[in-house]
C-alpha cells in the first residue's frame, strides 16, 4: 500500500440531522413522489378498461384523495419545517438557507468552482467542505421552499372551491391572481417540473459527495450524523457561512 | 318635443306585460322562474312579482363595441319569451345600436337624452372589449372613439354590466398579440360597480336574471372575487357535470370516434375546460334547457375563462409553453429539461473520476489501510 502521502484522518462525529428533520426529510420525500405520481395520473389519466359502471368504479377519485391528503401532508409538513428553521439545530436554522452575508456568496463560489466545475486542484478541497449543507445547496433549498409555496398556494387555491375546511378556502383567492383556474392550474403542473429535476440532481449529488469526500453524506439522513476531519471541524470552530452572534 | 316625451310616466313591467298579451298567470310564472335562477327562496317570489307590478322600468344604455352581439342575441333567446319582451323590448330600447328604432342622429340624440334626464340611475350595459390602441381608432362609433363614449356613458350610470367575455376579460380581440390592445371594461373605468357576466355568450336566463336582480332588490347581486354574480358563477361547470360519474370513475373518451365517446364518457382526455370554467352550463343548459356542450359531445371549451383562447388548446389538456414554440406542452419541455439534467449529471460524474482522481483514491488507499490493518 502507497502511504507516502497519506495522512490518515481522525473523525469527529457530529450530530448534524437532528429526528424531526430526518423525519420531516423522509416524509417529504414520500408525498412528494405521491403528489407527482398521482398529479401526472390527475393531468393525463390513462386509458382505462372496464366493463364495468361508473358506479362500481372510483379511479380518478381515489387518485385525487390520494392527491389531496398528501397534499395536506405535505402543506403540514413544510409549515413544520419552517418552524423548525427557528427552533432547530445550527444546520436545521434558516441562516443555513437564507443568504444573509457576504461569506454566503463566497462559499456558493466556492462552492460552484470546485463541486461543479471542478476547477480546484487536489489537496487544497478541503478548506470549502463544511459540515451541514454548503452554500450553494443551503440556497437551492431555499429554493425548493419557495416551489414549496407555490405548490401550496396554487394547489390549495384549485382546491379552495371544493374543500369544506376553512384553511383551504384561505387560499380561494389565489387563481383570481392569475385570471382564473386555467393558468393556475398550468403554473401548478410547471412547477412539478421543479420538484423532478431537483430530486435527480439531489440525489446524485448526496451520492457524489458520499463518494469524493467519504464522510457519511448518504448515511446522514438516516442516523443524523456525519463524520467530520478533525483539521476541518477545528477550523469549523472559528468561522461558519453565517455566524451567529452567540455561541 | 323629445323632452315633452320623456316626461311621460313609464309603465312598469306589469303593465307593459298585460298590455302584451299575457295573462297574470304567466307573469306569476315569470316571476317564479326569475326567482329561481337568481338563487332566490320560494318566498322570495312575490317580492320580484311586486318589484315588477310596482317599479317603473329601469333605463339602460346599451352600447356595443367590439363584440360580435352573440350576447344580444342569447339575451333574447332566453327561454321564456317574457326575457325578450319585457326586459329586452323595455329596457333596452333608451340606446341600443342593434335593436332601438332611431338610427344616426336620433339615435346618438336619444343617447344624450338618456343621459342626461336618467343621470345617476341608468344602468350601462356594455357589450365588447374598447381597443386602447393608436388612441382607440379601431372601433369608433358616430365619429367617436369607443373609448370616449364609454368614458362618457359611465359617468353618469348607476352601475355597469360587462356583458361577455369581451366586456368582462377581452375574449378574443385581446388574444395575443391583441394588436387593437383590446382592453375590458373594469381595466377602464374605475368608481363604479361593474358587474361581469362573462362567456362567450353568456346563458340568456342568466343576463335576464342579472337584471331582475337589479329591478328587484335595487341593489347590485352578490359578487365574487372577480366580480360575477355568485348565482351562477360559483361553481366549476365540472361540478354540476352529469358526466361527472365517469370523470371520478377514470373512464375517458379517447377520440371523439371512439367507443367511450358512444358511451358518454368523460370528455376531460379530449380536453375539456369544465373543470376550469365557472359558469350555471351545467344546470341552466342552453336554448331553454335544451342541452349544452358537454351533453352535445364536446367539451367545454371555457368561453367564460380570463383569457381562454391563450390558455391552452380546445382539445388537449396541456397547454402550450410561452416561448418554446407552439407545440411544446409543459411535458414535453420538462421531458427534455430531465433527459438534460441526466446527462448533464452523468457528465459529472465521469469528470469527477477523472478529476478528482487523487482524493478518491487516496479516500480508498485510507479505507484499505484500515482494512488490512485489522486481523483477518
Amino acid at each position: 500500500m502507497e502511504t507516502k502521502y497519506l495522512r490518515l484522518p481522525r473523525l469527529r462525529r457530529v450530530y448534524v440531522w437532528e429526528l424531526p428533520v430526518r423525519f420531516y426529510h423522509w416524509l417529504n420525500a414520500a408525498v412528494i413522489i405521491a403528489l407527482i405520481a398521482t398529479g401526472f395520473y390527475i393531468n393525463n389519466p390513462f386509458a382505462l378498461m372496464s366493463q364495468k359502471e361508473a358506479t362500481q368504479v372510483f379511479t380518478m377519485g381515489w387518485v385525487r384523495y390520494v392527491h389531496f391528503a398528501a397534499a395536506y401532508l405535505f402543506f403540514f409538513n413544510f409549515l413544520f419545517r419552517i418552524y423548525w428553521g427557528f427552533v432547530g439545530n445550527k444546520y436545521a436554522n434558516w441562516k443555513q438557507f437564507i443568504p444573509t452575508s457576504k461569506r454566503f456568496f463566497k462559499e456558493m463560489w466556492t462552492v460552484f468552482k470546485i463541486d461543479i466545475l471542478m476547477l480546484k486542484k487536489d489537496g487544497k478541497e478541503q478548506h470549502h467542505l463544511s459540515i451541514g449543507h454548503n452554500a450553494m445547496a443551503g440556497f437551492i433549498y431555499f429554493l425548493t421552499f419557495i416551489a414549496f409555496a407555490v405548490q401550496c398556494f396554487t394547489g390549495f387555491g384549485l382546491y379552495a372551491d371544493m374543500g369544506g375546511w376553512w384553511l383551504p378556502k384561505l387560499f380561494a383567492w389565489v387563481p383570481s391572481v392569475f385570471g382564473g383556474d386555467m393558468l393556475t392550474r398550468q403554473i401548478h403542473h410547471w412547477t412539478m417540473w421543479f420538484f423532478i429535476l431537483f430530486a435527480v440532481i439531489h440525489v446524485y449529488l448526496v451520492f457524489y459527495h458520499d463518494y469524493v469526500e467519504g464522510r457519511g453524506e448518504i448515511s446522514s439522513m438516516g442516523g443524523g450524523w456525519k463524520f467530520i476531519e478533525e483539521d476541518v471541524f477545528e477550523e469549523k470552530k472559528h468561522h461558519t457561512p453565517n455566524p451567529r452572534k452567540k455561541h | 318635443m323629445d323632452n315633452e316625451m320623456l316626461e311621460v310616466k313609464q309603465p312598469t313591467y306589469y303593465e307593459e306585460v298585460i298590455r302584451k298579451g299575457y295573462n297574470r298567470r304567466d307573469f306569476m310564472k315569470f316571476a317564479s322562474m326569475m326567482a329561481a335562477f337568481i338563487g332566490l327562496e320560494k318566498s322570495s317570489i312575490g317580492q320580484v312579482a311586486k318589484a315588477m307590478e310596482t317599479k317603473s322600468r329601469i333605463p339602460i344604455i346599451w352600447l356595443h363595441f367590439q363584440e360580435c352581439t352573440c350576447c344580444s342575441e342569447s339575451f333574447i333567446r332566453s327561454s321564456h319569451p317574457m326575457v325578450a319582451d319585457i326586459l329586452l323590448d323595455m329596457v333596452s330600447l333608451d340606446y341600443t345600436e342593434t335593436l332601438m328604432a332611431a338610427s344616426g342622429f336620433q339615435a346618438e340624440q336619444s343617447l344624450k337624452n338618456t343621459m342626461t334626464k336618467y343621470k345617476g340611475e341608468y344602468i350601462l350595459c356594455v357589450e365588447g372589449s374598447v381597443p386602447l390602441a393608436a388612441d382607440g381608432v379601431y372601433c369608433m362609433i358616430g365619429g367617436k372613439t369607443s373609448i370616449s363614449i364609454l368614458e362618457e356613458a359611465a359617468a353618469g350610470a348607476k352601475a355597469i354590466i360587462a356583458w361577455g367575455s369581451c366586456a368582462s376579460n377581452g375574449c378574443v380581440q385581446s388574444a395575443k398579440p391583441n394588436p387593437t390592445q383590446a382592453t375590458p371594461i373594469h381595466k377602464i373605468i374605475t368608481g363604479k360597480p361593474i358587474i361581469k357576466v362573462p362567456g362567450c355568450p353568456p346563458i340568456g336566463e342568466v343576463m335576464a336574471g342579472v337584471i331582475v336582480h337589479l329591478l328587484t332588490f335595487g341593489t347590485i347581486p352578490e359578487l365574487d372575487r372577480v366580480g360575477r354574480p355568485k348565482a351562477f358563477y360559483s361553481k366549476r361547470v365540472h361540478d354540476s357535470c352529469y358526466r361527472r360519474p365517469y370523470f371520478d370513475a377514470g373512464l375517458f373518451v379517447e377520440t371523439f370516434d371512439d367507443e367511450n365517446a358512444k358511451k358518454g364518457y368523460c370528455l376531460y382526455k379530449v380536453g375539456c375546460k369544465g373543470p376550469s370554467t365557472y359558469n350555471a352550463c351545467g344546470v341552466m343548459k342552453w336554448n331553454g334547457g335544451t342541452s349544452y356542450p358537454i351533453q352535445s359531445g364536446h367539451g367545454c371549451i371555457g368561453c367564460s375563462e380570463e383569457n381562454y383562447w391563450d390558455n391552452g388548446r380546445i382539445y388537449e389538456r396541456g397547454s402550450s409553453f410561452a416561448g418554446f414554440g407552439i407545440e411544446a406542452d409543459a411535458d414535453t419541455i420538462g421531458k427534455v429539461a430531465l433527459g438534460v439534467t441526466g446527462v448533464a449529471v452523468a457528465g459529472h460524474a465521469i469528470a469527477t473520476n477523472i478529476g478528482k482522481k487523487n482524493s478518491i483514491h487516496n479516500l480508498e488507499t485510507e479505507g484499505k489501510i484500515s482494512e488490512h490493518e485489522l486481523p483477518s
